[in-house]
């Protein structure tokens, strides 16, 4: 009997479809754990399942190169997904041409800030150039950094979580930021938590109102494009 | 409704984002061009064709899922974040705050401005 579950082991894992399965049931897993949980920001369920899969990896002593071999047809369409944030940004466009240079000036300055304090701060505690390199654009929404950080020659799973815990950083610092600085515009509030926080922003500021939650999606549209193209023109400094 | 003629019109954006960023050597990544391109070719159409929003929104309400693969490679690079962990901790906490920070000021300011002037103008 224990032969035989060996044997169907064996023969499974070399094939790409365990780990293609593995992978989808253990995020649906993900999500129902976090809707159990309270949807709280911090435990999102990309991160459990990051987690959950890692730790099932080190049990059965299977290599990452041997999940990837499954798990690249899911990777894979991360290339299309960013091809298809050209409608959310064709849907605003209104928006965008009415208040084009505001969104312009404040979409620059604010991913650029992003990008460069990130990496002078772990430039000053002496963090890794890879570190640095993965850290640059960790604001923006994860295919777009994954695909920044692979051209800056950074590490772009080292990028996946750094994305995924920056959005729940901001969905924390955002409110009282707002507060002390007595920002009353959704408009505003719904631009700076979509271009900081990108998805996690997005969904947040859909919760103070519709036009919040707008104006986060352009913020994330215009860091992902202005991030894309400045920083691995400034990549050749780091 | 068919979703094929979405898909296809989608691949072939990222197909000429790559190549056009092979051609040129630009340093930006395909898919992101690629967008740029389909950007552009709905806004000269002036509409989103039925079948290519059916896709995106599909490939965009489980966005999620599709960064789980490359964050499980993390675990290859255990002993990178072991020594970086400080710095990268520091990093986040202080850049998402001055972003937030420096987006919302200046965003505000413009606005302010913006619609100052166009008040001025009206009256």
């Amino acid at each position: 009997m224990t032969d035989e579950i060996v044997d169907i082991w064996v023969y499974l894992s070399a094939t790409p479809l365990l780990w293609l399965a593995a992978t989808f049931i253990v995020f649906q897993g993900a999500i129902l754990v976090h809707r159990r949980l309270g949807s709280n920001p911090v435990l999102h369920p990309v991160l459990l399942a990051m987690g959950a899969l890692m730790l099932i990896l080190l049990v059965t002593g299977t290599s990452y190169d041997t999940y990837f071999e499954g798990a690249q047809f899911i990777h894979f369409m991360l290339g299309p997904a960013t091809v298809a944030l050209a409608i959310p940004l064709f849907d605003h466009r209104q928006a965008i041409r009415r208040l084009l240079l505001p969104l312009i000036v404040s979409g620059v300055v604010g991913a650029s800030t992003a990008a460069l304090s990130a990496i002078a701060v772990g430039w000053a505690m002496g963090a890794d150039r890879l570190t640095l390199l993965s850290l640059a654009p960790k604001s923006v929404t994860s295919p777009i950094a994954m695909g920044v950080t692979e051209k800056l020659g950074g590490l772009p799973s080292l990028t996946a979580a750094l994305v995924l815990i920056t959005g729940s950083l901001g969905c924390i610092l955002a409110p009282p930021i707002i507060r002390l600085l007595r920002i009353r515009d959704d408009k505003v509030k719904g631009f700076a938590m979509g271009l900081a926080a990108h998805g996690f922003g997005t969904a947040q500021a859909f919760g103070i109102s519709a036009t919040a939650g707008a104006f986060a999606g352009l913020g994330l549209s215009m860091a992902g494009v202005i991030t894309a193209v400045i920083l691995p023109l400034l990549a050749g400094g780091i | 409704m068919n979703a094929l003629s979405g898909i296809s019109l989608i691949l072939l954006c990222q197909l000429a984002g790559e190549t056009f960023v092979q051609l040129i050597d630009l340093p930006v990544p395909g898919p992101v061009v690629g967008m740029l391109i389909l950007l552009s070719g709905l806004l000269w159409r002036g509409s989103v064709p039925d079948s290519l929003r059916l896709v995106s929104d599909t490939l965009l309400r489980y966005l999620a899922l599709l960064f789980v693969p490359a964050g499980v490679g993390l675990m290859v690079h255990f002993e990178l974040i072991g020594r970086d962990w400080l710095a990268i901790s520091m990093a986040l906490l202080i850049s998402t705050e001055l972003a937030i920070a420096v987006t919302l000021l200046l965003f505000n300011l413009l606005l302010e401005r913006d619609k100052r002037r166009s008040d001025s103008h009206d009256g």
